[in-house]
């Protein structure tokens, strides 16, 4: 069961103060919110429908991810960003039957809105769960498998994240976007792809081919303003200290065996 | 920072303009398209003074952000700008297309982006120091597109809030219909390049533009920057300011003048 709370406190702006959040597990900081809204709220929708979409807890507290993304970052990334982005998705499938957001990527480019918020909801889902806190995240590295394919591709790990963070360079990604490290189509190779705005390669007609991410960094300037304001590249650099490869192994295993996008939570 | 400093290259005015406008003359557009294909030896793109303070656009605009969008991302879009500029002069001089054709999407996004915030100050003024005229050129084109300038800013503004990701929402003029009309462009994609439109007024939407003090409230922003919206510019810009000759025709003036007036005229709103 979930709820969704509009806080109108701008007008025309519910799309951008909209909160959703399941009803169960609301934790302190969560609670603060759910009064804060309900003061704000004009507006109380009712219940909404079976297959609305949710937006999840993190796997970690939002300081964990300190000193390198920092919890004030982390939590309006996850409570406000990824919020609207779920609020819309919700809005956009009102009524319509039940697909999980996976399921949602491939055609996004026919689809209007679910585009923007139906790929921002599946991206932020995918960002959340690759990273854990840095000494957790240390401990973890490319599996043999991966390590292989690693190499196949790039020549080194090193040389794949040289051109990962070449792609998440300014001048690369032209403004705001995410950088993935995907499975080909054919299974055979890892590719480096830019995509603006909340599009991903999931995505039918955004890159070559539909590919299936293993590894994404979101390049919005929300997600590193508040800490690296104009230094994107040093945000890109200092991200590798809270990827989780135990999660990308995970994914690369996934997408090998499935040739499809990795499920999200939420 | 001085408030007295000249604020833009009147040549790199000329260029932005070159596209859609009819009264150019000759020397100018020989200046201007010289400036648009510079290279080191023909002098370099330099940032612009802001005629203001950093923190004079508070509260709309914090000094932080204005520090942080002046000298760090315009910089940066005149620093890439400047590196691309060489870099295409030694692909013309050596004949290499590949490499010229290659250059394009840096030039397209760091002279944009040197364009865009270039027009982007001279927009703004502090708060209150700039009213909207009650009559003239600027206040019938509004009038005609829009219906008012209340109007105005509810339709722009909507534009602008929907961009999706990075970009600008922009009043431009349109000199075929000789009517001014909103849009929206991606990233740095500069007005009158993309669209043919020549920019009156822009506003940026990228998260940088607004984070700092409004975090993930973009509509919030929008709503506050036409607090300091510079009206008296735009509107003396059409040299008719005094309101004595009110006419269709003069809206070409007004873009025509963006083109040649001494930049000085802003700083009579910051007094």
């Amino acid at each position: 069961m979930r709820i969704s709370i509009a806080l109108m406190s701008l007008p025309a702006a519910s799309a951008w103060s909209t909160l959703t959040m399941k009803q169960s597990g609301v934790n302190s900081s969560r609670r603060d919110m759910l009064q804060k809204g309900a003061a704000l709220a004009t507006s109380i929708a009712i219940p909404a429908s079976a297959n609305a979409y949710a937006v999840p807890d993190l796997l970690y507290p939002f300081e964990a991810l300190e000193p390198y993304i920092d919890a004030p970052t982390m939590k309006i990334h996850h409570d406000k960003h990824h919020a609207t982005y779920v609020a819309n998705i919700n809005k956009a499938t009102e009524g319509k039957p039940e697909v999980d957001i996976l399921d949602l990527q491939l055609n996004a480019l026919e689809a209007g809105p679910v585009r923007n918020s139906g790929g921002g909801h599946y991206n932020h889902a995918f960002f959340w769960d690759e990273m854990a806190p840095p000494d957790q995240a240390a401990k973890t590295k490319p599996s043999p498998e991966l390590e292989a394919m690693i190499n196949k591709s790039f020549g080194s790990f090193d040389e794949m994240k040289a051109a990962f963070e070449a792609q998440a360079a300014p001048g690369a990604v032209f403004g705001s976007g995410w950088v993935w490290v995907c499975l080909s189509s054919d299974g055979e190779e890892l590719k480096i792809v830019g995509t603006p705005n909340q599009d991903n390669p999931l995505m039918k007609g955004v890159a070559d081919e539909v590919m299936f991410p293993i590894l994404g960094i979101d390049v919005w300037e929300h997600a590193y303003y508040l800490k690296y304001q104009n230094r994107r590249p040093e945000y890109v650099s200092n991200w590798w200290n809270v990827v989780n490869w135990d999660k990308i192994n995970e994914n690369f295993t996934y997408v090998t065996e499935k040739k499809a996008g990795v499920p999200v939570r939420g | 920072m001085s408030t007295t400093s000249k604020l833009i290259n009147p040549a790199l005015r000329s260029a932005l303009h070159l596209n859609s406008s009819k009264g150019v003359t000759p020397a100018m557009a020989k200046s201007a398209a010289a400036y648009l294909s510079s290279a080191p030896s023909g002098g370099v793109h330099a940032l612009p003074d802001l005629p203001y303070d950093y923190a004079a656009l508070e509260p709309a605009i914090s000094a932080e952000t204005m520090e942080l969008h002046h000298s760090k991302h315009h910089n940066t879009y005149v620093t890439n700008l400047n590196a691309s500029l060489e870099k295409l002069d030694a692909a013309v001089s050596s004949g290499d297309v590949s490499g010229i054709i290659g250059l394009q999407g840096a030039l397209k996004f760091n002279g944009g982006g040197h364009v865009n915030h270039t027009l982007f100050w001279e927009n703004l003024c502090p708060k209150g120091s700039s009213e909207f005229p009650t009559s003239g050129v600027l206040k019938d084109a509004i009038d005609a597109r829009f219906g008012g300038l209340e109007e105005m800013k509810a339709e722009l503004g909507a534009m602008t809030v929907g961009v999706q990701g990075s970009g600008w929402g922009w009043l431009g003029y349109d000199a075929k219909t000789g009517r001014i009309e909103p849009a929206t462009c991606a990233n740095q994609d500069p007005l009158a390049a993309t669209t043919g439109l020549v920019p009156l007024l822009g506003i940026d939407v990228w998260e940088h533009a607004y984070y700092v003090d409004y975090r993930n409230l973009r509509p919030k922003y929008v709503s506050a920057i036409w607090d300091i919206i510079n009206w008296v510019l735009l509107s003396s810009l059409s040299g008719h300011s005094d309101n004595s000759v009110v006419d269709k025709d003069n809206l070409e003036m007004l873009t025509k003048e963006r083109l040649s007036k001494n930049m000085n005229r802003v700083m009579a709103c910051v007094s």
